[in-house]
């Protein structure tokens, strides 16, 4: 039998129950548009989570302090009080360190920042004048801190946009004070909005000179005195000299902390953040594949029950097509099509449905999220893929109970 | 002695229902050579849809030999029986066992679909000759729900005919039609046999029949009890050969 005329058969016999196929193709095209469909959303969580983290930088290095250890009692990674403001400047040398293009140290500590009759708890950082450029931050108003700042650790405050929309609202924040743990600071800039979640934003802090935050606002000093600070933001020259400058930072820190044994400070990359968060979230997607995966299978098995309906119903005609010289092979194709053509159509049906689907659900708000989708043109060809794999997989066993079928026995059926 | 076209040498034909095993045949032993238009009398129960159905590859022997054309089909694969019935047989069954959702020519065609007949338009001219040859030439897009019982079975016919067989079978082919179109038929398969040489064997029931035939075989319990030449003034049938049918 010609391709074609096997699949022209496959069609009218299909055709004989409209409302049977229908319904049957329905449990491929909902399965194959939920896989679809998740699977955008997924990929959607994935982008903008990443897109969001791309957007502080990608060529930064954080360095941190490594874990406090009391008694054999560990405080965790970033517990103990190891930097200091001197080693932030020690990896500005551009002869024991190259590679590093700027070093921005911050000291953070929370606040309850109060402005007129209105207030809010936020983290305070104190920075240094680089922090700007190494985080990718900008300016919505007013100036960053100067140098100047730092010198005589003045008492000014840059509000991120957040911090400044709940204490000022609509008002002008620039020039107003602000009351930070008590103290009276002049506000002198605003950050532009870099957007986020409510568990991630980076619009709810406050920045003040790390001197004053230093002197102010916080005492933690190091065991030998030094001036303390929890994260030291070193941008990297270049994407390509990310691992000489992890090595160059690494050398400097370990020359200063006299170390011989292990480091008491720890160095992570935005990269590497970057892929410990893909690699969650391309779990959850994958998790989200196989939920859906499960109503597909669900799917298959309906066409499995009702291509064995079909055999039986047809049990008569399998005989004459028999008699009149159909082989085994003959049936089994002949079966085998029909079932795939139901999977292959609801299959091209869910494609589209998905598609549809993720599309209209794009920037869409889901359980109070902005949702972002992505269509992956690859997820739809390997659900096509899958779904013929179904109709295959699930149409020859009924298929072989066709084509086994012997043609007298067959004949005699009503 | 010419070689004959069906030679059947102690076939023996063992069914098992359930428990029981039942003896369609019990050792049939026959020659039928080319051109000729045998009828196989007997009454129900006698093995002779059985020996048809061997006789038409749909079915083999549990044992002795069967050889049509020259083949021995009883030690033939389920692939070369279902060639043999592609090509060489063409089977007429009582209830015509059409598809009925299909027309008169699709129905016509079915055999060609299973045999190197060449593309669609070559096969819908075949089958539209066929059709014509049984005087159905102007139904050829009815459904067999919209014909007559005497035009279903002429389809029926034309789907034997369609791949130019051998050998045309026909089991009870007028079983389920009034006389005057039981009467088309049998004309109709008197040409066929007559005129073009064609190789028939007919199971029937009935005398009008097995009258038009040149020989009758009649069988009982699985046997042959009688194979003689039929005479041929109508209706003047030895009583040996339808002692079967007198009961009816």
């Amino acid at each position: 039998m010609s391709p074609t005329t096997l699949l022209l058969t496959a069609l009218s016999s299909l055709a004989v129950n409209k409302l049977r196929a229908g319904l049957t193709l329905l449990g491929i095209v909902i399965g194959i548009s939920a896989v679809i469909t998740l699977m955008a959303i997924g990929q959607g969580v994935q982008q903008s989570i990443t897109s969001r983290i791309e957007s502080l930088g990608t060529n930064l290095l954080f360095v941190r302090p490594g874990e406090s250890n009391q008694r054999g009692v560990s405080g965790g990674q970033g517990s103990a009080a190891t930097l200091t403001i001197e080693d932030a400047f020690a990896l500005q040398d551009k002869i024991f360190a190259p590679s590093v293009a700027a070093v921005a140290p911050e000291l953070s500590t929370t606040g309850q920042v109060v402005a007129g009759r209105t207030n809010t708890s936020t983290r305070v950082y104190g920075v240094t004048p680089e922090y700007l450029e190494a985080r990718n931050f900008e300016l919505s108003s007013g100036e960053f801190i100067t140098p100047g700042h730092l010198e005589t650790a003045a008492q000014v405050a840059v509000l991120g946009s957040e911090v400044a929309e709940t204490l000022f609202g609509y008002r002008e924040p620039l020039g107003q004070p602000v009351r930070v743990n008590g103290r009276q600071f002049e506000v002198i800039g605003v950050l532009e909005s870099k957007g986020g979640s409510r568990f991630f934003s980076l619009d709810d802090q406050l920045l003040v000179p790390i001197t004053t935050a230093h002197h102010r606002l916080s005492s933690s000093r190091t065991v030998q005195g030094g001036f303390n600070v929890q994260t030291i933001n070193v941008q990297v020259a270049d994407l390509e000299r990310m691992d000489s400058a992890i090595r160059e930072v690494a050398t400097v820190l370990r020359l200063r902390h006299r170390i011989t044994g292990d480091d008491d400070f720890s160095i992570t990359s935005q990269q590497e953040t970057i892929e410990t968060l893909q690699e969650t979230t391309g779990t959850f997607v994958v998790f989200l594949g196989a939920i859906a995966g499960i109503s597909l299978l669900v799917g298959g098995i309906g066409i499995m029950n009702i291509m064995l309906v079909s055999v039986t119903e047809r049990t008569r005609e399998i005989g004459i097509r028999k008699a009149m010289g159909a082989k085994y092979r003959d049936i089994l194709l002949q079966f085998v099509a029909e079932a795939t053509l139901l999977s292959l159509g609801g299959g091209a049906i869910g494609v589209l449905l998905g598609l549809a689907l993720s599309l209209s659900l794009n920037g869409r708000s889901l359980l109070g999220q902005p949702t972002q989708t992505a269509f992956d043109t690859e997820v739809a060809l390997m659900a096509l893929a899958v779904s013929a794999a179904i109709g295959l997989f699930f149409g020859i066993y009924p298929a072989m109970r066709a084509a086994r079928l012997h043609p007298i026995e067959a004949l005699r059926s009503e | 002695m010419t070689r004959g076209m069906i030679e059947l040498r102690d076939v023996t034909k063992t069914y098992r229902m359930g428990s029981v095993q039942v003896h369609a045949l019990r050792g049939v032993s026959l020659t039928i050579d080319q051109g000729e238009m045998v009828a196989i009398m007997g009454p129900s129960g006698s093995g002779k849809s059985t020996l048809m159905n061997i006789i038409g590859c749909l079915d083999v022997p549990t044992s002795g030999e069967f050889i049509l054309d020259g083949e021995d089909v009883g030690s033939l694969g389920d692939g070369r029986l279902a060639e043999i019935r592609n090509q060489k047989t063409g089977f007429v069954f009582q209830t015509y066992n059409l598809l009925p959702r299909l027309t008169a020519r699709a129905n016509v065609e079915l055999p060609l679909l299973y045999g190197k007949y060449g593309n669609g338009r070559n096969r819908k001219r075949l089958a539209e000759q066929a059709l014509e040859r049984v005087g159905l030439g102007d139904r050829v897009t009815h459904r067999p729900p919209e014909l007559s019982g005497g035009q279903q079975q002429r389809v029926g016919i034309a789907r034997a005919l369609v791949k130019n067989p051998s050998l045309l079978l026909a089991d009870e082919p007028t079983g389920n039609l009034d006389s005057r179109s039981s009467e088309e038929i049998v004309a109709l398969l008197q040409t066929l046999n007559e005129d073009e040489g064609l190789t028939i064997v007919v199971v029937t029931h009935e005398r009008d029949i097995a009258s038009s035939t040149r020989r009758v075989i009649s069988t009982r319990d699985g046997m042959v009890v009688s194979d003689e030449p039929f005479t041929n003034q109508r209706r003047a049938v030895p009583s040996a050969v339808l002692s079967g049918e007198e009961q009816l």
